[in-house]
């Protein structure tokens, strides 16, 4: 009964995303581009953070990898724009893996301060005169959006729609497969028992390297998306408030869930937004005041709620008859 | 010589900030095993607190000492009223996003009260120059603030029944209540003393670097630093790592990398440190049962 | 005579599990009361019930006072120390430190040396190690000292759980004697937890049985003492 209605709402949402950008401008057919390409990251961030327990606060240095691979190979060896996709992957990838390695020592507190230096070092290591040429330095880099290709009666901002919602898919269905096996249950053993975990076998240190790698992966290839849609990569752009913005968006789209990547992103674009018309002075004091209430009241984030809500549904209309003696 | 030794004792001054602003930040985590991200924003925000004053007409210790008492009252009040719903959380996310919800609306309270403009920030010391010229006159004078303050809060923790009574607290809170300690209070005035800290902290460092909001971003990282380098459960390690950083910053800005990466060259140590010896210096390396 | 302590119909949780099912006893004023049983039987719960430091129902009275829901420290102001399982000493504290935070809640300083010197004429080896660092001394110094924190905070009543435990048969002797002092000196009533019933027989005036969270027996020492088939049952020799 549970899974039909899943596909059901799988796939009206998917003809839904379809059809979207035939009915809205092209302003807000961008906006939803960039909503799904924070959800590929926070994908991304769900899977080190939520599922695997590695907290990071580095988040945004991997999108701005990414971002600038991207960007450096359009600009400077014109490269094709989904072409940089795979780059950016395997670059992220790798760099991921790489930083993942002397992490594995450090737990929470200390590993979120050593990922918050990432994140800090990040637009100051891209103004570095020494890449100057290949970086642009503090101008950075600007891009040309793509047309639709074989000539497909679309414009650029619905072309790039649609690139986009091919990538997430991809993307999502990649991670769902990986986190419901054996691997996605050794993530999780590592993060809940880790201790126990390696007394099964399971190489908790390769594990979490390589889960610190494919988390940067998404980051990436989100990176490269973005550069693509704001036609425009610059140091700046990646300050460490962009980590922060990961991580509230994951937090409250709710980290434990690959659905919460999705409510997360979508928070993250349009309530700052939001809160700006409820208070023009002090958009960012009302967000912050948001956030504390709901940490308080719905730490599990939205997927979390939802799934709650729905257990507790399914219990009531199953409660046909009620069962007496029951030890509460 | 003659410059490296203006660079070590500018470094000095510099690092009496970081040393303050790590000391607050040890002094929290150490009560309740969380960092508290937003504690250059509160500095921040007390900075400014003390600039409306002056510009008010008040003198200028006189605004000092009440920007201390109002922060100090300030401290306590977030602590009870906005982390306290917090204490019995699991989850270290959800403390962290209470810091960055409290990390916002301070800085952008502070921004649309006092707008982004920079301002200058008047200093109470004479202009000219100390010990041959190799510090000015607010570098001394900051040098001594900070020297004052760490030896009274030294004193204070050491020598005060109420001081044992906090420490005692943030060691083991359990046994703590079996004395009849209020811990709860213990973490609030914990964290008033540490937003008191974090005060002079900012006053002392906004006639250096023009205040505005996002001033102090740059000094909590190096005062982490600095902590992390000490020991993040040795407050007083935390104050030798920040003084420390101060004179690493100005001996690689100038020397070795360039003011550019200087503040990469801060995070490479707090990095570098954490693969080392995540115990710093002088901390104690936390053995887990399994 | 009315009962100092009082424990009525006293439940007790651990989250969901319920661990003590409505026990009740009664300490009277100077004497001393021990609470016997296995491995399990709830016996440290109950000291931890009675100073609020778990979820609870039911009833306690000190001098005749509600105290049932109350914040651990309150409780403790009222003049109930608890000695917990594992001593509770501050590791990082000097000796006399962990003292002097034995008479946080006293106002005043008046008495407070003397009250150190007497602390110090039952443990001489106290004094000896004023200076050092609580974490490093001996499980009986650890021991010592923690029941002269209680001390210091000239209590009403004390609750001493295990006090024996991993310490050699010589030093446990010579510690309960010292609590037998301390309780016909000083006046102070106590409760005392023990799995070594025979030591905590010798020196107390009453005595309750517990398993598994419930009473099973209680009545003066001498005839729980006597008793074979308690003994065999319940006591374990």
């Amino acid at each position: 009964m549970k899974l039909d209605w899943r596909i059901a709402g799988l796939a009206a949402a998917f003809i839904a995303a379809c059809a979207l950008p035939f009915f809205v401008s092209d302003y807000r057919t961008f906006q939803f581009t960039l909503v799904m390409v924070y959800a590929i990251a926070l994908l991304g961030l769900n899977i080190l953070t939520g599922f695997n327990g590695q907290f990071t606060l580095g988040h945004g240095a991997f999108y701005a990898i990414g971002s600038y691979t991207a960007a450096i190979l359009m600009a400077h060896y014109d490269v094709p724009y989904w072409a940089t996709l795979p780059a950016a992957a395997a670059v992220c990838l790798l760099a991921g893996f790489l930083f993942g390695l002397p992490a594995l020592r450090l737990e929470g507190l200390f590993l979120a301060l050593a990922t918050l230096s990432l994140a800090v070092a990040m637009p100051s290591i891209l103004k570095w005169k020494g890449i100057g040429e290949l970086t642009g330095g503090v101008q950075g880099l600007v891009l040309t959006k793509p047309d639709a290709p074989f000539g497909l009666p679309l414009n650029q901002d619905e072309w790039l729609y649609f690139f986009t919602l091919a990538v997430a898919i991809v993307m999502f269905v990649l991670a769902w497969n990986l986190l419901r096996g054996r691997v996605g249950r050794a993530i999780v053993a590592i993060r809940d028992q880790p201790i126990a975990a390696r007394a099964m076998g399971i190489n908790t240190a390769l594990y979490k390297s390589v889960t610190f790698g494919v988390s940067a992966m998404y980051a990436g290839v989100a990176g490269a998306l973005g550069a693509i849609a704001v036609q425009f990569v610059a140091p700046d752009s990646f300050q460490v408030g962009l980590s922060f913005v990961f991580l509230i968006g994951a937090v409250i789209g709710g980290i434990y869930s690959i659905s919460g990547a999705v409510f997360g992103a979508a928070f993250v674009l349009f309530v700052p937004h939001i809160s700006e018309g409820i208070s023009r002075a002090a958009p960012q004091a009302i967000f912050g005041a948001f956030l504390i209430v709901f940490m308080f009241v719905m730490p599990v984030g939205i997927a979390g709620f939802l799934r709650l809500a729905s257990a507790w549904a399914r219990r009531r209309i199953q409660r046909s008859s009620p069962v007496r003696g029951e030890a509460s | 010589m003659d410059a490296f030794l203006l660079q070590v004792l500018s470094g000095l001054a510099t690092g009496g900030i970081y040393a303050s602003l790590a000391l607050a930040v040890v002094m929290i985590y150490k009560a309740t095993h969380v960092v508290n991200f937003a504690q250059g924003e509160m500095a921040m925000f007390s900075t400014y607190l003390a600039w409306q004053l002056i510009q008010w007409g008040m003198p200028y210790w006189g605004a000092f000492f009440l920007t201390l008492a109002i922060s100090f009252v300030g401290g306590v009040a977030i602590e009870r009223i906005v982390i306290r719903p917090f204490e019995s959380h699991e989850a270290e996310l959800s403390v962290v996003t209470v810091f960055i919800g409290l990390f916002l609306i301070l800085n952008s309270l502070a921004g649309w009260t006092w707008e982004y403009t920079l301002k200058s920030f008047p200093s109470p010391f004479p202009a000219e120059a100390y010990l041959g010229g190799y510090l000015s006159g607010h570098q001394a004078g900051l040098f001594a603030v900070v020297l004052v303050t760490l030896a009274i809060v030294y004193a204070f923790f050491r020598f005060t029944p109420l001081g044992l009574a906090m420490r005692a607290a943030a060691e083991n809170p359990d046994s703590s209540r079996l004395v009849g300690i209020r811990v709860g209070w213990m973490l609030a005035l914990g964290w008033g003393l540490a937003a008191a800290l974090g005060a002079v902290a900012g006053i002392m460092v906004a006639p250096l670097v023009f205040l505005e909001p996002n001033m102090m971003g740059f000094v909590l990282i190096y005062a982490f630093a600095g902590a992390l380098l000490g020991g993040i459960d040795n407050p007083w390690g935390a104050v030798i790592g920040g003084f420390a950083m101060g004179v690493l910053e100005n001996i690689m800005g100038v020397y070795v990398v360039g003011t550019e990466l200087k503040l990469t060259v801060a995070l490479v140590i707090i990095i570098g440190v954490l693969v080392v010896k995540p115990a710093g210096m002088f901390g104690r390396t936390v053995v887990t049962r399994v | 005579m009315a009962a100092l302590l009082e424990a009525r119909e006293l439940h007790a949780f651990y989250g969901p599990t319920h661990v003590l099912h409505g026990v009740s006893f009664a300490i009277e004023a100077g004497g001393i009361t021990a609470l016997l049983g296995a491995n399990g039987a709830g016996k440290t719960t109950s000291l931890r019930a009675l100073c609020g430091m778990i979820a609870t129902r039911g009833e306690v009275l000190f001098d005749g006072r509600p105290v049932r829901g109350k914040a651990t420290e309150d409780i403790v102001r009222l003049g109930v120390a608890h000695v917990p399982e594992g001593r509770g000493t501050f590791a990082s504290l000097s000796v006399e430190e962990n003292l002097r935070l034995g008479a946080y809640t006293r106002k005043g300083r008046d008495g407070l040396d003397a009250d150190f010197e007497r602390v110090y004429r039952y443990f001489p080896r106290l004094k000896e190690r004023y200076r050092q660092q609580a974490g490093t001394l001996s499980g009986g110094e650890q021991q010592m000292l923690a029941v002269s924190r209680a001390l210091m905070m000239r209590p009403r009543l004390m609750l001493l759980d295990e006090p024996s435990f991993g310490l050699a048969p010589l030093l446990v002797q010579a510690i309960f004697d010292i609590l037998r002092a301390i309780n016909r000196d000083e006046k102070v009533a106590m409760l005392l937890v023990e799995q070594n019933a025979a030591q905590a027989l010798d020196i107390a005036d009453h005595a309750y049985v517990l398993e598994t969270g419930r009473v099973m027996m209680s009545g003066p020492s001498a005839e729980i003492r006597s008793d074979d088939a308690i003994r065999r049952s319940y006591l374990g020799y």
